[in-house]
């Protein structure tokens, strides 16, 4: 008896393994389909660097000087090989502003250059906002859910759906600019501007970062609150939480006890699928909220058309889509008895 | 010391370097402390304390505005004074100029500052493939030498009577000698503030230094907090909520807002910054006098002024030269939109009616696009009928200015006549956007060269007086309005009565000139 648990066990193990390695192979080459698409939508743009940084001065010898700096002389075809080989040893490039910089100043400004040190202050600052929204947006919306789940159909239900509907509907920087307009300007609790900075103590960053991620969280709210409330009330007509309500156990504690665990994995799916947009989607707000996230560095190089740092966001955005979903389904095995034990 | 004069602002209009619009008039006394916190637009990611790199408000306020001195300094009132020097002198043809160095100032490190310091600060400009924008201003000094300590002598290769203007440009920034890749690294100068930290395209905080040459009259802030805001609504936002004390570059959609709050104040100032459309003289119909001076008349300046600017600017007479210059004709005829005088100069061109492209985009001024609509609208009526071709933003200024025969552009002007015609006007030079060659423009070329070396001002006066009046009737380049600086500021900050209009935000020296109410 006890072995068959354990080759079970090991079994339900080796199958979870194996689907991650097919997820992360898929991801591999996903990732690779991205770069190419990115790559070429970037140079499918008028203009390239040279031309953007210099703007009005651009004389066709600077022009020249700075392509031949940057090799942007050379076919793309070529460049976008150069790129690859680096990427696959772990070398995302140079900044081509840094680079470009680099070259104005005369001297090698080392690491200071490369894409990776470029966006690594960036990309926690973006990880500490989704990390933010994350924990005010879950337990409020799996919350919201459950409550929309037990008074059903009830005037609370109604007004929460039109509410979580109503702000996911609206464009994020109309929301930011409302809860801008309640927050900071008539009410003056909270900043408007969330420029937070390296060696900030984490009280004051957490009040700068509250009103970006209070936007955030009217947008991913709904989709999550919507899902929570359709897969408990699914199960409610099932026979066992039928059995729950006869043995006269009170509603909120059927809910908890009985449906949301069994509601978990499509749940689950939705929250992973919302964390990912808090890393992709943030983009808007981060402008709006003068935050120094990874959006913002990224609408600032496509502005420039600093590929190195367009490509190097958009496989961290294409990655941590691929990783949620991956974590996504793993949960939803995890949590599946029947998924975990396949016969 | 010669060849400085107060510049004839008073004499070129009340609204130059007049507060136009603040409201409450500023008696108080400057007193020391506080935290000046401003929000500028202007910053990027690949900001650095290079000064050859420097184009926008951001690292221009933070550099030569806080943390580095130049040579010389444009004061509030447009005279030039010394910043790093304290006086200079120059031969009768203007091209040997001996400044004399201020003694006893010391870096943020603690190097004291000398001759050196400037030669080898100065020569980071023309270092070889330097793209500094400051090389050609350098690069016209055929010898640097250091006479003594506190002196040095400069050979021109050709006069110029305007090489003490040119030094106080906020590109040549000085620099300790021998560290000064460690002082664009870290940002050592010897301005009044030292950098406390500093993200490039974030935030820059600058902190009062403990006695310095300026101690009296100037820095009267204890610390500086610059937050690059670069978008408008963001930037009116701080302000409105208190976060920031000042902001550059108001939004005009929302500016009844801010008048309505009394806590708050508009500053606006006409300087030299102008919105232009260049046509091609060397192409045909623009080679003909005629049809530029028919275009001139079909323009009606005063409707652009409201409708693009929204009332924040002036008209302009076709000449670059705006009221933050010395020599600026302020009293010059003004050209008006008169239909009849357009017909008139058609037809001396042997034309009945014009049919043109004029090619505009966002980019070359916000609202280009809408300018080139009501230039169309306006000249209609005059029998020249105007295309207007939307180009793309990305690649314009590659792509379309400087190649379309007429075409929608800005500049945001300069600090010397000479400075000015020499960049967009002289025969043969890269950007003369209106091609305006040797031929088409004698009078106008050689009075440049004489004026550039000419130290008596009141002759200066003329020649520039004549040139501009030159560009206003036959000039390729049709300037039908100067946009003004137009900033804001809460009750905490006061600032002097004079505030300066070459560049926004008080020349970008609001950290050293202002203080806390």
């Amino acid at each position: 008896m006890i072995i068959t648990e354990k080759t079970r066990t090991g079994e339900y193990l080796s199958t979870v393994l194996k689907i991650i390695l097919q997820r992360l192979a898929l991801g591999l080459l996903t990732l690779f389909v991205v770069s190419i698409l990115i790559f070429a939508a970037v140079n499918l743009l008028p203009g390239d660097f040279a031309q953007a940084i210099l703007g009005q001065g651009a004389t066709p010898e600077a022009v020249e000087a700075i392509r031949r700096d940057l090799g942007l002389d050379q076919p793309p075809i070529t460049r976008y090989f150069q790129w690859l080989v680096g990427a696959v040893q772990g070398d995302l490039g140079n900044s081509f502003a840094q680079a470009n910089f680099a070259s104005f100043v005369g001297a090698d400004s080392g690491n200071k250059a490369s894409v990776a040190a470029q966006i690594a202050p960036r990309f926690w600052n973006t990880m500490f906002l989704a990390g933010v929204t994350a924990l005010i947006a879950v337990p409020f919306s799996v919350l919201l859910g459950i409550l929309a789940a037990l008074y059903r159909n009830s005037a609370f239900d109604k007004f929460a759906n039109m509410f979580t509907l109503s702000s996911i509907s609206s464009p994020e920087f109309f929301l930011a600019y409302i809860l801008i307009l309640f927050l900071a300007v008539l009410n003056p609790v909270l900043p408007s501007l969330s420029n937070i900075y390296q060696g900030m103590g984490l009280g004051e960053r957490l009040e700068k970062t509250l009103l970006p991620a209070l936007t955030l969280t009217l947008v991913v709210t709904a989709h999550m609150m919507r899902m929570t409330r359709a897969a408990i009330i699914n199960l409610l007509a099932s026979p066992y939480i039928e059995m729950a309500r006869l043995k006269g156990m009170s509603p909120m504690r059927v809910i908890v006890r009985h449906a949301l665990p069994n509601a978990l994995a499509p749940i689950i799916n939705v929250v992973a699928l919302n964390l990912a947009y808090l890393i992709t989607g943030v983009v808007v707000v981060e402008v709006v909220f003068v935050y120094p996230g990874i959006g913002q560095l990224f609408v600032d190089s496509v502005k420039i058309r600093d590929i190195p740092v367009v490509q190097a966001c958009c496989l961290i955005f294409a990655a941590a889509y691929i990783l949620l979903n991956l974590t996504a389904d793993i949960m939803s095995i995890v949590s599946n008895p029947r998924l975990r034990h396949p016969k | 010391m010669i060849g400085i004069s107060r510049r004839g602002l008073l004499k070129s209009g009340a609204a130059a370097g007049v507060l136009a619009a603040t409201g409450l008039p500023v008696f108080a006394q400057a007193k020391r402390g506080g935290r000046l916190r401003v929000a500028l637009s202007g910053a990027n990611t690949s900001d650095s304390w290079d000064g050859r790199t420097h184009s926008d408000i951001f690292m221009q306020a933070a550099a030569q505005g806080a943390v580095f001195d130049s040579l010389t300094e444009v004061a509030a009132d447009g005279s030039l004074v010394g910043e790093l020097a304290t006086d200079w002198e120059a031969s009768p043809d203007a091209k040997v100029w001996t400044f004399n160095l201020r003694q006893g100032v010391t870096f943020h490190n603690g190097k004291s500052f000398g001759a050196d310091d400037v030669i080898e600060s100065l020569q980071l400009h023309v270092a070889e493939g330097s793209k500094s924008a400051a090389q050609p201003l350098v690069g016209a000094i055929t010898e640097m030498k250091k006479v003594t300590e506190h002196q040095v002598q400069f050979t021109l290769e050709n006069g110029n009577a305007d090489f003490p203007y040119l030094m106080s440009d906020y590109h040549l920034l000085i620099y300790p000698a021998g560290q000064i890749e460690e002082a664009i690294a870290t940002g050592i100068g010897t301005g009044l503030y030292s950098v406390e930290s500093f993200e490039p395209g974030v935030r820059f905080v600058g902190k009062r230094v403990d006695s310095h040459y300026k101690d009296g009259n100037f820095g009267w802030f204890d610390e500086l907090e610059f937050i690059a805001v670069n978008d408008a609504t963001a930037r009116m936002n701080a302000l409105m909520t208190g976060q920031v004390d000042t902001i550059n570059r108001i939004d005009f959609k929302t500016e009844a807002l801010l008048k309505a709050n009394p806590m708050l104040r508009i500053q606006e100032l006409t300087g030299n910054q102008h919105f232009t459309f260049p046509m091609l003289t060397d192409v045909a119909p623009f080679d003909n006098v005629n049809v530029r001076k028919a275009l001139k008349y079909g323009v009606n300046r005063q409707e652009m002024v409201d409708k693009i600017l929204q009332g924040h600017g002036r008209i302009g007479n076709d000449t670059p030269i705006g009221p933050a210059n010395q020599y600026f004709a302020g009293d010059m005829e003004q050209l008006s939109y008169d239909p009849d005088k357009a017909k008139f100069h058609l037809k001396e061109a042997g034309l009945d009616s014009l049919d043109i492209d004029l090619s505009a985009s966002s980019a070359a001024f916000a609202g280009a696009i809408d300018a080139a609509q009501l230039y169309q609208a306006s000249a209609k009526t005059c029998g020249i009928n105007i295309n207007v071709v939307q180009e793309p933003a990305d690649g314009y200024w590659s792509n379309v200015w400087l190649k379309k025969p007429f075409s929608a552009a800005y500049w945001s002007g300069r600090a010397t006549e000479d400075w000015m015609f020499s960049n967009a006007f002289e025969a043969g030079v890269p950007w003369n956007d209106s091609q305006w060659g040797a031929e088409d423009s004698e009078r106008f070329q050689s009075l440049l060269i004489e004026a550039r070396a000419e130290l008596d001002s009141a002759k200066r006066r003329e020649m520039y007086t004549e040139m501009q009046m030159i560009l206003r009737d036959e000039g390729g380049v049709i300037i039908p309005m100067f946009a003004n600086w137009v900033q804001a500021l809460n009750n905490k900050v006061a600032t002097p009565e004079v505030v300066g209009n070459l560049w926004q935000m008080d020349n970008a020296r609001m950290a050293e000139r202002w203080w806390m109410a």
